[in-house]
C-alpha cells in the first residue's frame, strides 16, 4: 500500500483543508472528517439506546421473565424499532456516504454547511420522534399502520429526519460531481463508492416514498385529512420501510468490499459483475414493498408474484453474486499473499483476531445463510401464509439488519477509529472478542425467533400465555423454550453490543492519538511468512483459482434449495384454501 | 483494490472468470425456478390466498355478521357469553375482528368447504389460525372472502397477530371443527 503521497500540489488555499492519511495515502478533507465523526457518534448513541431497548423486549417475550408490563412493552418495542433500525443505521450510513465520496475519491466534501444542516435536522427529528414515543400516546410500532394513530410529533419527527437524510444524499451526489470535475481520481469511481452510490440512489427513492405517505398521515393526525386508506398506506409505507433495508444491503456490501480491500488488499474478481450486481439492487429492490402485502386483501396474485420476486429474483441474484464475489475476492487476495495450501488455508489463516475482518466475514456468512435464505422463503407468495406477522419475520430481519448490516458497520468502525478519528483502538482484547460475542448472540436470537415463528408464535405480542384473554390458547412448549433461548442469546448480543459501545466511546474520548506514521496496530494483515510466487494479475480470467469459495457457495446453495422445498412441503399440509 | 478506481480503464470489456460466470448462471436459473414455483402452485397447489375482496362499510359488515349469528347460533362458548355459530356445510361463515376480539366462535365440519368472510370494524388485525398456522391480514372497510376446507377436527384458535393497541394480546377467537354429522 502506498505511503504518504507527499505534496498536495496545486491550490494552496485548498491544501489547508486536507491531510494525507499515512495508511492509505488518501487525502482527507477536514470538513468531511468532522462530519463523518459527528454522524458516527450520533449513530453509536442511538445504537446504545436501541440495543438497550431491544434486550428489554427480548426479556419480556421470555415468558419466564416477562419483564415489562403491556403498556411499557409496546412503547419500548416501538422505540426499539425506531432507534435500532432507523436512527443508528441511517446516521451510520450518512457517515459511510461521506467517507465513500470525499475520502475515497480524495475530494473535498460538497457544501459542508448543508451537510451540517442535514445533521441538525436528523438529530432534531430523532429527538422529536423519541420524545413522542416516550409520551406514551404513540406506541404504534415502527410501522404505524393506519387507522391506528400516533401523535403528530411522531410523524413530524420522522419527516424531519428523512429530510435531513435526503440532504445528506445530495451532499454525497454533489461530492461525486466535484470529484469528477476537479479530477481527484482517474477513470471510474471505485467499487466501494459505486456501492455507496447505489445505496444513495435507493435512499432517494425510499425517502420519496416516505414523504408521499408520511406527510398526508401527519396532516391526518392533525385533522386536516379525513381518511387514509389502510392498504394504500402499507403499500407506500413499505416503499420506504423495505427499500430502506436495501439501502442497508447496498451500504453493508460496500463495507464488506471496503474491509476486504483495506485489511487484505482484496480487489473485486470482476469489476463488471460486482457493479452489475449493485445495479440489480437499484433496478429491482424497490418493488419489495410487496413482501409485506402477500396476505393482504385487495391485490392480485399476479402483482404479488411479480413484485415479491423482484421481477424473477433479480435482486436476490445481486446478493447471491456478492455472496460469491466477496469471499472470492478475499480468497484471491489471501492466495496472492501466500496462503495457497489446500482448499481452506486462506480462510483458516485469515486475520481472525482483527475485529474488522472477523466482523465482516461473520456478517457475510450470517447475512447469507440466515437472513438471505429466510428472506426468500418468507417472500414466496404462498409460503408467506405460514409466516406473516409471526416471529419468523423479526427472526429474518434481525439476521439481515443486525447480523448483516449492524455487524458490518461495527466491523468497519475498527478501521474508522484509527483512520478517521485517529485514535488507537482501546481495549484491543475486548475489541477482538466483540464481533464473535455479538455475532453468536444475534445468530441465536435470529434462529430462535425463526423457530418460534415456524411454530406460529405471533410477533409484537406481550403475552402468549393469553392469561387475560377470554378464549385461551396454548402454544406448544417448544415455543416457550425458543423464546427463553431467544432471551438468553439477546443478553449475549447485548454484551457484544455494549462492548462495541464501550470500546468505541472510550477510544474516541481517551484513545491515544495516532502518530504521523500511522496506527501502531497495522490495518492490513500480515502476509504468509513465505510468500509464494505472486499469482500475477488475478483480476482477470484464467489466473483465478478459488476452490474454497466454490465449496462455500455450494454448501450455501444446497442449504438454500433444501430449506426452500421443505417449506413448500409444510405448506402442502395446511388446510386447503383458495 | 475496491477502494481504487478499476485498474483497467475499460473494465466493462474485461472477460469474466468462468467460475464466476457459472455461479451467476446457477443463481439466475434458481431464481427462475423459484419464480415458476409460485405460478405452478397457483395452478396445482391447494393453498392459495383468495383474491375475492369487496369494499364494505364496517357498519354494514357488523350487521351482516350479527344477522349470521342470529340465524346460526347454537349456543355459547363455555361461560364467556360468546355465541357459537354452526355454519351449514358448504355455507358462508362470518368472523369479524374488533378491539379486542374475534367474533363469533364458528363451528365447522371437517372436510367441508366454507366461504369465510373476514373484516375488521376498527383497526387492522391479524387472523392467525393456530396451530394450523394460517396467517391473513384483515383491514377495516375490506371484506375478504376465503374458500377454506378444514382437514382436521378439533379446537382451533384465532390469535390476533397484527398489533392493535394495548389489549392486542387478549384478542383471540375460536373455530371448532367437528367430525361430519357430530355437530352440536
Amino acid at each position: 500500500m502506498a505511503t504518504a503521497t507527499a505534496g498536495l500540489g496545486g491550490l494552496a488555499g485548498l491544501a489547508a483543508r486536507f491531510r494525507t492519511c499515512p495508511v492509505t495515502g488518501l487525502k482527507v478533507d477536514a470538513a468531511a472528517e468532522t462530519l463523518i465523526k459527528a454522524n458516527a457518534v450520533a449513530a453509536v448513541v442511538f445504537l446504545a439506546i436501541g440495543g438497550f431497548l431491544g434486550v428489554l423486549v427480548a426479556l419480556t417475550r421470555w415468558q419466564g421473565v416477562h419483564l415489562l408490563g403491556p403498556d411499557t412493552f409496546y412503547l419500548v418495542l416501538t422505540a426499539h424499532g425506531i432507534n435500532a433500525l432507523l436512527l443508528w443505521i441511517i446516521f451510520f450510513e450518512v457517515a459511510v456516504l461521506y467517507f465513500a465520496s470525499a475520502v475515497i475519491l480524495n475530494s473535498r466534501l460538497a457544501a459542508p454547511q448543508m451537510a451540517w444542516a442535514a445533521f441538525v435536522l436528523m438529530v432534531v427529528g430523532a429527538l422529536a420522534v423519541n420524545w413522542a414515543v416516550l409520551q406514551g400516546d404513540s406506541s404504534v410500532m415502527f410501522t404505524s399502520y393506519v387507522p391506528m394513530q400516533a401523535s403528530p410529533l411522531f410523524y413530524l419527527g420522522l419527516i424531519l429526519f428523512a429530510v435531513g437524510a435526503l440532504i445528506a444524499c445530495f451532499v454525497f451526489f454533489g461530492t461525486l460531481v466535484i470529484a469528477k470535475e476537479e479530477k481527484t481520481y482517474e477513470g471510474s469511481i471505485p467499487l466501494v463508492t459505486f456501492g455507496a452510490l447505489s445505496a444513495a440512489i435507493i435512499a432517494v427513492f425510499t425517502i420519496a416514498s416516505g414523504a408521499i405517505i408520511l406527510i398526508p398521515t401527519f396532516l391526518w393526525s392533525l385533522g386536516y385529512i379525513r381518511h387514509i386508506d389502510s392498504v394504500m398506506y402499507k403499500l407506500v409505507w413499505w416503499g420506504m420501510g423495505h427499500s430502506s433495508q436495501q439501502i442497508n444491503v447496498s451500504a453493508h456490501v460496500a463495507v464488506w468490499y471496503l474491509i476486504g480491500a483495506l485489511v487484505l488488499g482484496a480487489k473485486p474478481i470482476s469489476e463488471k459483475v460486482s457493479r452489475v450486481a449493485f445495479l440489480f439492487y437499484i433496478l429491482f429492490l424497490q418493488i419489495a414493498s410487496a413482501h409485506h402485502m402477500l396476505v393482504e386483501p385487495g391485490l392480485s396474485a399476479e402483482w404479488k408474484v411479480f413484485n415479491t420476486s423482484y421481477a424473477m429474483y433479480l435482486a436476490v441474484l445481486g446478493s447471491m453474486i456478492h455472496g460469491m464475489t466477496v469471499p472470492g475476492a478475499i480468497e484471491a487476495a489471501q492466495r496472492k499473499r501466500g496462503f495457497t495450501n489446500g482448499i481452506f488455508e486462506w480462510l483458516r489463516k485469515a486475520p481472525w483476531d482483527n475485529p474488522a475482518f472477523a466482523g465482516m466475514f461473520l456478517s457475510l456468512v450470517l447475512f447469507g445463510f440466515l437472513g438471505g435464505i429466510s428472506g426468500v422463503v418468507l417472500g414466496a407468495e404462498q409460503l408467506n401464509i405460514m409466516m406473516h406477522n409471526t416471529l419468523y419475520v423479526p427472526g429474518h430481519f434481525h439476521a439481515t439488519v443486525v447480523a448483516g448490516t449492524t455487524l458490518a458497520f461495527m466491523a468497519v468502525t475498527y478501521l474508522v477509529l484509527p483512520l478517521i478519528f485517529r485514535r488507537e483502538v482501546m481495549f484491543p482484547t475486548l475489541a477482538k472478542w466483540q464481533p464473535y460475542i455479538f455475532a453468536i448472540g444475534v445468530a441465536g436470537t435470529s434462529l430462535f425467533m425463526l423457530g418460534a415463528g415456524t411454530l406460529g408464535v405471533s410477533r409484537r405480542h406481550w403475552d402468549i400465555t393469553f392469561s387475560d384473554a377470554a378464549l385461551g390458547f396454548d402454544y406448544p412448549g417448544t415455543a416457550f423454550l425458543m423464546l427463553a433461548l431467544n432471551g438468553l442469546f439477546a443478553i449475549l448480543a447485548t454484551v457484544g453490543g455494549a462492548l462495541y459501545v464501550i470500546v468505541t466511546v472510550a477510544t474516541v474520548l481517551f484513545g491515544e492519538r495516532v502518530g504521523p506514521e500511522g496506527p501502531k496496530t497495522p490495518i492490513s494483515a500480515a502476509p504468509a511468512a513465505v510468500t509464494a510466487e505472486a499469482v500475477g494479475k488475478y483480476g482477470s480470467a484464467g489466473t483465478l483459482h478459488l476452490p474454497g469459495t466454490y465449496v462455500l457457495i455450494t454448501v450455501f446453495f444446497v442449504a438454500f434449495v433444501l430449506y426452500y422445498f421443505v417449506n413448500w412441503k409444510y405448506l402442502s399440509e395446511l388446510w386447503p384454501m383458495s | 483494490m475496491a477502494v481504487h478506481p478499476p485498474e483497467a480503464r475499460i473494465w466493462w470489456n474485461e472477460p469474466v472468470p468462468k467460475g464466476e460466470l457459472l455461479w451467476v448462471a446457477v443463481a439466475f436459473l434458481w431464481g427462475v425456478v423459484m419464480f415458476v414455483m409460485m405460478i405452478w402452485w397457483h395452478l396445482e397447489g391447494r393453498q392459495n390466498l383468495s383474491t375475492e375482496v369487496y369494499r364494505i362499510d364496517p357498519e354494514v359488515f357488523r350487521s351482516r355478521v350479527e344477522a349470521f349469528v342470529e340465524r346460526h347460533k347454537v349456543g355459547e362458548e363455555g361461560t364467556t357469553g360468546i355465541p357459537v355459530a354452526r355454519v351449514p356445510p358448504g355455507g358462508d361463515a362470518y368472523m369479524l375482528g374488533r378491539l379486542w376480539e374475534w367474533w363469533p366462535v364458528l363451528e365447522l365440519e371437517k372436510g367441508k368447504t366454507y366461504r369465510l368472510h373476514l373484516s375488521s370494524l376498527d383497526w387492522q388485525h391479524g387472523f392467525s389460525l393456530q396451530p394450523v398456522n394460517i396467517n391473513i391480514q384483515v383491514h377495516p372497510g375490506i371484506e375478504h372472502v376465503l374458500t377454506i376446507t378444514p382437514t382436521q377436527a378439533g379446537v382451533f384458535s384465532v390469535v390476533c397477530n397484527e398489533f392493535c393497541g394495548v389489549g392486542h394480546h387478549q384478542m383471540t377467537g375460536r373455530i371448532r371443527v367437528v367430525e361430519p354429522g357430530t355437530g352440536g
